[in-house]
């Protein structure tokens, strides 16, 4: 599934789009985790746009391929695609964060259209993305399971348990990312706590480890084509990314993470999208 | 009630231990159901999910000492469509995989059969590590979660088969094996949220849950032999929805309540049964007993549990001694019901 130029600016134009909506809902929600939902936007619209076999009108279709957001506070980020893909109008956004509301920072499976697995607690969606992925392969199922985690996440004992058995298991039917944006609350991932050497660990645990620039969509599509072949084994993607990608004045800071925008930041922010990707 | 149609003779109550029978329960349903599927966290012997392996090895699935995993692969196996039993020693299942059980499989309502072995202080010389006597105070607080604590290995099966009916996440705690029977047969009317009376009685009720269920009709035998005291006995083997108007009744009846269970007093059994009570408005003179609040010793099960005081001899002490308890009784009873 070889990706063209033309597939790739629409793929651009559509990441734009996808920031622009975070930083509008960022706006009018009060504050969402900002950071890492900008870092992962290549890597979310190149499944939903080009990779992910789902029918928005159908959200429960059996057939379907899983997408796993395993860094759960990205659920703006994810929320946005949703509904540009149409899985609820989007007008249903303004509410994100209220009283009420179908939609938090860490979006509920039973309540959001779309959402195969709340996560929100760090760690917790790899094992049940191996567990799709078991259950797909016990029950001759086509569908993939696609996974997203966070590199601060990966602290997470779970997260290598969970890989030790998407090992054990060969489970080919599973591709992992790591939106590996290089920091975490408190800072830099390898002054809080060393990730690295990150893809050796990742090949250590049993798994075909490519290391990509994650805002790059031809490096994307051509780690996913690589993994859709490969056999015997799970895939990770490490994806390098930017926190805070497109918006300037957030690339690379940590106190980005969780953070609300006034009426001029949005606009701000918004005017530097021009060449995000 | 049961998912009836799944027919198994009686095993030898008498020589197999509530995981063996779980075991051979599970093999059963799982030629009934070919969406069940078996999960171990290298404990496969222990809680005798094994013979479901041997039976099954392609719907097995050993995942090493990581129970955190275990259980949020549990909760995606769930969502493919399948219907994992994950079973663990009750401690672990309870306190390392609690989040895992908590946000995966409680929050999303999903269909997995946690069967908690080794619960209480059944693990006895193993010590205060693999004793669980926080795991009912634990499990009862997450939303969707069915609760059950059979008190044999009978009442395992009917707990093990009944869970089948529930299209959601079920809780169920039994010991290590080794626990006598209490019941005669399978045929008394299981059903999840409805407590069994068995002993009659109007002068006190014991409610008991689990192992401590055997001692207390033992002790109300011996109560009504020695003391003439005609003590009820309840089995609430399901703690969680706790059956209300059982225990409602048992005040109305008897005006004096003494819980028992192999727990920490702090949650459990006795928190539930105190709950309704104390909602109800009626006076009643009550005790909870269970482990106090502190760490278990470590001795054989029936020391540690005559060491807490809810083995027989416990029952009857206690009850002796609410027999001579005061309470405010309320006269407008009537009036109020």
């Amino acid at each position: 599934m070889a990706i063209t130029d033309q597939e790739i600016a629409e793929l651009k134009q559509l990441a734009r789009k996808v920031r622009e909506d975070i930083i509008d809902v960022t706006g009018w929600s009060g504050g969402t985790h900002i950071g890492g939902s900008l870092s992962m936007v290549e890597i979310v619209t190149s499944l939903y746009w080009k990779y992910l076999r789902i029918q928005p009108h159908n959200p429960h279709w059996e057939d379907r391929d899983r997408f796993v957001l395993s860094k759960g506070h990205g659920g703006v980020g994810h929320a946005v695609v949703l509904a540009l893909k149409g899985y609820f109008p989007p007008e249903q956004l303004r509410d994100f964060n209220k009283s009420g509301s179908a939609f938090g920072m860490h979006l509920d499976c039973n309540k959001v259209p779309g959402v195969d697995c709340s996560t929100g607690s760090m760690g917790h969606g790899l094992p049940m993305a191996v567990g799709l992925s078991l259950g797909a392969r016990l029950l001759k199922k086509e569908w993939r399971t696609y996974c997203v985690m966070g590199d601060g996440e990966c602290d997470e004992g779970s997260i290598w348990e969970a890989a030790m058995s998407a090992a054990h298991y060969k489970l080919d039917n599973l591709l992992g990312f790591v939106d590996r944006n290089g920091l975490m609350i408190d800072g830099p991932t390898e002054k809080v706590m060393a990730l690295e050497p990150f893809v050796d660990k990742w090949t250590a645990f049993g798994w075909k480890a490519l290391p990509i620039d994650g805002h790059d969509f031809r490096q994307l599509a051509q780690a996913i084509d690589f993994a859709l072949e490969h056999k015997g084994q799970p895939v990770v993607v490490i994806a390098k990314t930017v926190k805070g990608k497109g918006v300037e004045f957030m690339e690379n800071k940590a106190a980005w993470h969780y953070g609300g925008l006034n009426a001029e930041l949005v606009e701000k922010a918004k005017r530097g999208l021009g060449d995000a990707s | 009630m049961s998912s009836g149609g799944v027919t198994w003779n009686v095993y030898d109550a008498d020589k197999l231990t509530q995981r063996e029978i779980y075991g051979l329960v599970l093999c059963e349903l799982g030629e009934r159901y070919p969406k069940i599927v078996g999960l171990s966290a290298d404990l496969a012997q222990s809680t005798k999910i094994g013979m479901f392996g041997e039976k099954f090895p392609e719907r097995f699935f050993n995942f090493g000492i990581a129970e955190q995993n275990m259980f949020g692969v549990g909760a995606g196996l769930a969502k493919a469509g399948l219907i994992p039993f994950i079973s663990t020693f009750s401690a672990f299942a309870s306190m390392r995989a609690c989040e895992f059980l908590r946000t995966d499989i409680c929050y999303q309502n999903l269909n997995c059969k946690i069967i908690a072995t080794h619960g209480g202080t059944s693990f006895g010389p193993a010590g205060t590590t693999h004793h669980a006597t926080e795991d009912l105070s634990i499990v009862r607080a997450f939303a969707n979660l069915i609760v059950i604590v059979p008190a044999d290995a009978l009442e395992t099966a009917n707990a093990v088969r009944a869970c089948m009916d529930i299209n959601g996440p079920v809780y169920i705690r039994i010991g290590r094996g080794f626990e006598p029977r209490v019941y005669e047969s399978e045929d008394y009317g299981f059903q999840i949220g409805k407590a069994v009376e068995m002993h009659p009685g109007t002068d006190v009720t014991v409610i008991a849950t689990g192992v401590t269920v055997l001692h207390a009709v033992q002790a109300a035998k011996i109560l009504k032999e020695d003391d003439k005291l005609s003590v009820r006995v309840l089995n609430m083997h399901t703690i969680k929805p706790i059956d209300r108007e059982a225990i409602i009744k048992a005040v109305l009846d008897t005006r004096r309540i003494v819980t028992f269970e192999d727990h920490n007093v702090i949650g459990g059994l006795g928190t539930a049964v105190a709950d309704v009570i104390a909602e109800s408005g009626k006076g009643c003179a009550f005790y909870k007993s269970g482990i106090p609040d502190e760490y278990t010793i470590i001795g054989y099960p029936e020391d540690i549990l005559h060491y807490n005081k809810v083995d027989t001899d416990g029952v009857i002490e206690k009850v002796r001694e609410i027999m001579g308890k005061e309470f405010e009784a309320d006269e407008d009873w009537e009036d109020e019901v």
